[in-house]
């Protein structure tokens, strides 16, 4: 199929970066920005083909980083079992809020309100509790070795986030082509209207949530596998949230890549202001800020589902604009 | 257990925050009721307002009391000018079109704040700030009591403004029925963009009455803006007499919770309700069921 054919190829010119430059910045850079992406599809399988849009997408990428750092710390788990118990909780917590909010039909800002309110929950609990060391948070100890998941150079880190991103798109093209990625699509579009031909709404968005949570949690174990820290407004403060709902959008919501073209902007756009004003605090977010504005003022569709085509797209892409009634 | 004392101080206490609590949720649920839009930019704009009378007292020395008629129509202009110039023209219409909008004018000013005054939190010395009046057994701040007393005032003009004037009944006409309106002669852009204005006129107040027992830096906005967000849920999308009730109600949850679960936990109070009535009533206590 020609989405994973296209999958490949990304995957190999990416993947192929480390033979050519052990350069550190530029690692550093194709790192971060794979990770950008990743939190980025994982918003947009819930947000761009479910047309759910939290706000509080940080509360699963919290639960990834607190279970990857305390099962190890405090079990003493291996890294590799910390990640996949990290994904599978916070797709058990994606269940549990999914469950909750849309049994009651949350929908549009109420949903988006509750999502945020969910993370907030979790970063005062994690502020208070000891478990998760509070205030001040969860160390990781530096222990380079492959077992570890702590590697010597970046390159490592970027094969393996260049692995959640693969997953990340590999789960977007099946959405893409699937029976359930039809449903998840038909729900967006007109829930009345798929309820009456027998898609059951709450089960789609139910899977929708989990599959999503758990995408987003794989990008928060590997933020703590990198940083080696963590404290609970890193997990669950608004900047990640933030930063997965921005790519996603600014990208196109609803493609397959995107959430990849909406995160590199943006991490290139944060890099040139960084060169051009030095750092100062707070810069990056206000690009990132005066970009989505501007996004959804003049290119409703985003980057990819704009006029210029980056990347064909076959299936319709979501507007987020309407005509006016 | 606790003294009956510590309980009615702590009550009462919690009455004179969720006022202003009140004040800035009477602003939201008045953009909501009328725009039917969710203002995310909210919180960030009562930082805006905070930072106003913060370098009002500290460049020329101007009592924060005596700022109110330069804050409250700074404000109602600045909301005017956002409603009119961005927020209208990127809405298309759509719910969540607005809501990603404020997001991101509320990203850009609080880090637009955080760019020019750096992350240090401040605050402003008054002759009254530590002035405390005996009520019953209970100590309170003067501060705090001018800021529910003004919270009030606010407030009933905001309800009869509604209530009584051309103005109020141009704007319900609008809430009701924009296409009806409009027929009628209202201008619906203007009506629009002056309900923003006086939602964030509502911030402007309470910025005057807050800062004095309060403390500015760029995220303040973040922790009001949930908060506020609970009441108008709590009292009912749009519903004025609900935001005043919810406001007081959601001041004494978080003081009575800060009480017996400690500073931090206590908040957690408060979100747990903002969840419970999404989930259970969201039509809110005060609304009517859509």
């Amino acid at each position: 199929m020609k989405d994973f054919s296209a999958i490949a190829v990304f995957v190999l010119l990416v993947g192929s970066i480390p033979f050519f430059t052990n350069s550190g910045v530029v690692l550093n850079f194709v790192m971060m920005a794979l990770y950008a992406c990743l939190l980025a599809q994982a918003w947009n399988i819930l947000g761009g083909f479910g047309g759910q849009f939290s706000f509080g997408h940080a509360l699963f990428f919290g639960v990834g980083a607190y279970v990857q750092v305390m099962t190890q710390v405090h079990l003493g788990c291996n890294p590799w079992i910390a990640l996949l118990l990290a994904i599978g909780m916070s797709a058990v917590v994606g269940s549990c809020v999914g469950a909750l909010s849309f049994r009651y039909g949350l929908k549009g800002s109420y949903f988006a309100l509750v999502t945020l309110a969910f993370a907030e929950v979790f970063r005062i609990v994690s502020l208070s509790v000891a478990f998760t060391g509070a205030g001040v948070g969860l160390m990781l100890p530096l222990r380079e070795s492959f077992s570890n998941m702590q590697f010597d150079s970046r390159a490592g880190y970027v094969w393996l986030v260049l692995g959640l991103v693969t997953l990340a798109l590999c789960t977007t093209a099946w959405l893409r082509h699937s029976r359930f990625g039809a449903y998840l699509q038909a729900v967006r579009d007109n829930e009345d209207a798929a309820r009456a031909i027998g898609v059951d709404p709450f089960k789609v968005k139910l899977s929708a949530i989990v599959i999503s949570g758990a995408l987003m949690g794989s990008g928060g174990a590997f933020y703590v596998q990198v940083f080696q820290y963590i404290d609970p407004g890193l997990a669950f403060g608004p900047h990640t949230s933030v930063e997965a709902l921005v790519g996603a959008i600014v990208g196109g919501m609803g493609t397959l890549w995107g959430p990849v073209v909406g995160a590199l902007t943006l991490h290139v756009l944060a890099d040139v202001t960084r060169n051009l004003f030095g750092q100062l605090p707070g810069i990056n977010m206000v690009v990132y800020g005066t970009v989505l504005v501007l996004i959804v003022m003049f290119m409703p569709r985003g980057i990819s589902g704009g006029r210029f085509h980056l990347f064909k797209q076959t299936s319709k892409t979501p507007s987020i604009s309407k005509e006016p009634v | 257990m606790f003294d009956l004392s510590i309980l009615f101080a702590s009550v009462l206490n919690g009455i004179t925050t969720g006022a202003v609590y009140a004040l800035i949720a009477l602003g939201l649920t008045l953009i909501y009721g009328v725009l039917h839009i969710i203002n995310f930019a909210h919180g960030a704009s009562l930082m805006v307002a905070l930072y106003g009378v913060y370098f009002l007292k500290e460049k020329i020395g101007l009592d924060p009391y005596l700022a109110l008629p330069i804050v409250v129509p700074a404000m109602f202009a600045f909301g005017y000018i956002l409603q009119r110039s961005i927020i209208n023209r990127a809405s298309h219409v759509k719910d969540e079109n607005i809501l990603l909008v404020t997001l991101g004018i509320s990203i850009v000013l609080e880090n637009l704040a955080l760019l020019f005054f750096k992350s240090d939190t401040r605050n402003i010395e008054t002759a009254y700030t530590l002035t405390t009046v005996n009520i019953g057994s209970a100590m309170i701040a003067l501060p705090k009591l001018v800021a529910f007393v003004g919270a009030l005032v606010v407030s009933a003009i905001l309800l009869s403004v509604m209530r009584f004037t051309f103005l109020g009944r141009a704007i319900r006409a609008v809430a009701k029925e924009k296409h009806g309106a409009r027929l009628m002669g209202i201008d619906v852009d203007h009506v629009y963009a002056l309900c923003f204005g006086i939602g964030l006129a509502c911030l402007g107040a309470a910025a005057c009455f807050l800062l004095p027992a309060y403390y500015v830096n760029p995220m303040v906005g973040s922790g009001f803006v949930l908060v506020a967000f609970t009441i108008v849920v709590l009292g009912g999308m749009g519903s004025f007499v609900g935001a005043l009730v919810g406001g007081l109600l959601v001041g004494v949850v978080e003081s009575i919770g800060g009480l017996y679960l400690g500073e931090s936990l206590g908040q957690v109070g408060i979100f747990i309700i903002f969840i419970a009535v999404l989930l259970f009533r969201p039509q809110g206590l005060f609304g009517a069921r859509a």
